[in-house]
């Protein structure tokens, strides 16, 4: 059983990282605009225009 | 003289010599919309950042200081189509967004810690069946104390500040027994762990938060969200007035004017704030202040209120002191009188938690004396005690009733009716009477050709489109019949006459009889209608124009008193004009030239022979009768202040939406009852299981999320009611 002297403070710090990415997320306001982001991801002018052949 | 439009009202510095604004935008379909809006306002040169959030329609712009007039923004929006307002966020509004993040940031610690306190506790059930060793049970009841102490204290803090309030108010709210729930069974759960035990309550206890903060946030997220659409309606209302600086005039937004201000009101349109006339003559129609459709004659030295449409000339106005008028004076005194006058309306799951909390405190105390009375321990009596709370803290309560709202606020909004307040839907279900003004409420805001089916079509046709060429209030009724929205090329206005414009090498003329060469005839002119002339081409078009019913009222009244509603119908109005409108509905009860105390008075004789008022109005003189009523709603194109007092606004031309929100609301208030039932017979099960002292850690964690999930999928049955 002494596996579990290292795999539990792994799988906090796993959990704790997931909190915190949240966290940030929130912090930046990347959930102030739900219905945005998913029509953000649609529209392409991020990209370059492409080489006509 | 070109006027300018002056928006530093809004406009606030963000550092670095970059200035930024917020504009609500009016005419987002899709989701295209987003690049369109913020690649055309960043290409005008100057300009650093534009970012629209499409949840809430805002967009955020930041531009070099001086770079870029505002003004400019908003005609490069207007060119593609959208109408930006300019916005200043509500200071409640702010005050809600904080509130989200704080309670949004608990849900994550609180989500957090139950998982991982789960992942150990689920371990310790299937060993404690098993071969767990007693030391590595301890190790993992070390772990979950770690985790779970410190996320409670965090993710705890709504409830123990709500709960210490009430304390400190000597009063009990839920959030005592939840607190006293979770403190207790945290500080129990050490001590057991300290004691080498097999069961601790950390999951409980966590859990617990956890799910009363999804409760809580969901709550928050439908008031925040409905505050949000409240706000961008009321900066998309929010319009302009023509101040005068020095000879100059300047295009300033309502909420910069000052007293003292003179302005210019042109004819068609509406008096941006109370004043003195100082010159000019012209009529007003103050229907949305009096419910009056007659309307009345102003020249210099007359006093006119906000919200009154200027007819006939252009008026020059002196603003005076907000709220220093005698009728604002009056309607506010009604407001306060009536407010304090109406009962609190106890809600649902206040009444609830009223008789919940103090029985939750005395079964516990109960088992505890009752152990020690039958010989048990100190200790082991304590600990049963303590399920106890665990196991009747209001988890499901607390969801049964928000869950709902969410979900009928939801159905709400897409039914046309924005809430103002949380506890609306329950108050709209016990609604048994429906008092109607007329004026705006049962007839359009704007009047309408009231004799279209008996004209020439095509000659109507190019009367409209010659009438989107003018200003004047008759005209904007006619335009709005025109099928071709663009103007004629060319026109021209006769201030106070009409508009004329050459159609094929031929003069069409609209505007008044002399005008257009129909003669006089004053018997035409019957109360409420007002005429307007067209010809063309020797052809002559006598165009009614007068308040018409919302298409859908007598429908919509039809299902209501099916709906067994009592239906009334009292307006500030002369009886002439009322009398054919209540006729028309087949409303037997109906009241004219009310004054605003009379509407109130009539309200309170109703409420004491024990009538559950629903009061839909517009009129600033029926902003204390809403708020004297149980519950009210009132059109989005109504008087600020009476928005403002209604406990919910419908969108559009059509009156269905009072229907819908009855129907709604009725569904909502069966289904929070249903969930109350659904958490009391839970704890009926769950209680004497407890006070048996048989609940494990593991009994009570299926019996909370059980309870919780079971209320809320039968919140979701609130959705897509029709009527």
């Amino acid at each position: 059983m002494n596996v579990l002297i290292y795999l539990l403070p792994i799988a906090l710090a796993l959990g704790l990282s997931g909190l915190f990415a949240f966290l940030w997320a929130l912090k930046t306001g990347q959930y102030s605009d739900i219905d945005g982001a998913a029509l953000r991801v649609l529209s392409d002018d991020d990209i370059e225009e492409a080489p006509k052949r | 003289m070109t006027e300018t439009l002056d928006l530093s009202l809004y406009t606030k510095p963000a550092g670095n010599g970059v200035v930024a604004m917020d504009l609500a935008v009016d005419g987002i379909a899709c989701g295209a919309c987003i690049a369109r809006i913020e690649g055309a306002v960043k290409s005008v040169p100057g300009v650093t950042e534009a970012r629209l959030n499409f949840t809430n329609r805002r967009l955020h712009i930041a531009w070099a200081d001086g770079a870029v007039k505002p003004a400019q923004i908003l005609q490069v929006l207007e060119d593609n189509g959208y109408h930006g307002h300019p916005f200043e966020p509500l200071r409640a509004e702010q005050e809600q967004a904080v509130e989200a993040r704080r309670l949004t940031r608990c849900l994550a610690v609180a989500g957090f810690a139950a998982m991982n306190i789960m992942l150990l506790s689920v371990s310790v059930w299937s060993g404690n069946v098993t071969d767990i060793t007693a030391e590595t049970r301890d190790f993992f009841h070390w772990a979950s104390a770690l985790i779970a102490l410190p996320a409670a204290a965090y993710a705890g803090r709504p409830f123990f500040a709500s709960a210490w309030r009430a304390l400190k108010a000597r009063s009990l709210n839920m959030d005592v027994p939840i607190s006293l729930g979770v403190i207790l069974a945290l500080g129990m759960s050490v001590v057991e762990t300290a004691k080498h035990a097999e069961h601790t309550y950390f999951d409980s206890a966590i859990m617990l938060l956890f799910f009363l903060l999804i409760g809580r946030a969901l709550d928050h997220a439908m008031r925040r969200k409905t505050r949000a659409i409240a706000g961008n309606l009321a900066a998309l209302k929010a319009e302009t007035a023509h101040r005068f600086a020095g000879d100059e005039l300047v295009s300033v937004p309502v909420g910069a004017l000052k007293a003292a201000d003179r302005l210019l009101i042109k004819p068609g349109e509406r008096v941006p704030a109370d004043g003195t006339v100082l010159g000019g003559m012209s009529e007003v129609d103050e229907s949305l202040i009096t419910g009056e459709t007659a309307r009345r004659k102003v020249t210099a030295g007359a006093t006119i209120y906000a919200g009154s449409m200027n007819y006939s000339g252009a008026l020059t106005l002196k603003v005076t002191a907000a709220g220093g008028t005698a009728l604002i004076d009056e309607i506010e005194k009604l407001l306060d009188k009536a407010a304090s006058a109406k009962s609190r309306v106890m809600r649902l799951a206040d009444r609830a938690s009223r008789v919940y909390a103090p029985v939750v405190h005395l079964t516990a105390a109960l088992t505890l004396i009752g152990w020690l009375v039958a010989g048990a321990s100190l200790h082991d009596a304590l600990v049963t005690a303590i399920a106890v709370l665990i196991i009747t803290c209001p988890c499901a309560l607390a969801l049964a009733i928000p869950a709902v709202q969410v979900v009928a606020s939801g159905t709400l909004f897409q039914a046309n009716v924005i809430l103002n307040s949380g506890d609306t839907i329950e108050r709209l279900a016990e609604a048994d009477t429906v008092v109607f003004d007329k004026t705006g409420t049962l007839t359009l805001p704007e009047p309408r050709v009231a004799n279209a089916t008996g004209l020439d079509g095509e000659l109507l046709q190019k009367a409209a489109r010659l009438a989107l060429s003018s200003r004047h209030p008759l005209a904007a009724a006619l335009a709005r019949e025109a099928v071709t929205r663009a103007p004629f090329g060319g026109a021209v206005e006769e201030p106070g006459r009409g508009v004329r414009v050459n159609i094929d090498g031929a003069e069409a003329r609209l505007g008044a009889a002399e005008f257009c060469g129909v003669p006089c005839s004053s018997n035409r002119e019957s109360a409420g209608v007002s005429h307007i002339y067209f010809s063309y081409l020797g052809q002559t078009l006598a165009i009614a124009i007068s308040q018409t019913l919302r298409s859908d009222a007598v429908a919509v009244i039809e299902a209501l008193r099916a709906r067994g509603l009592d239906i009334q119908i009292l307006s500030g109005d002369r009886s002439e004009a009322v009398e054919p409108v209540a006729q028309a509905l087949g409303v037997a009860y109906w009241k004219a030239g009310l004054k605003p105390a009379e509407k109130i008075a009539l309200i309170q004789t109703l409420r004491n022979n024990g009538r559950r008022v629903l009061m839909v109005g517009d009129g600033l003189n029926d902003a204390p009768a809403l708020a004297a009523a149980h519950v009210s709603l009132s059109p989005i194109s109504a008087a600020d202040v009476t928005q403002a007092q209604a406990d919910a606004v419908f969108l559009g031309e059509r009156l269905k939406p009072v229907l819908d929100s009855i129907v709604i609301a009725r569904r909502a208030r069966a289904l929070m009852t249903e969930n109350l039932w659904l958490a009391a017979i839970y704890n009926a099960v769950a209680v004497p299981v407890a006070i048996a002292g048989a609940v494990t850690p593991l009994i009570a964690a299926l019996a909370m999320s059980g309870s919780s999930m079971l209320v809320t999928l039968n919140a979701l049955r609130a959705r897509g009611v029709k009527s």
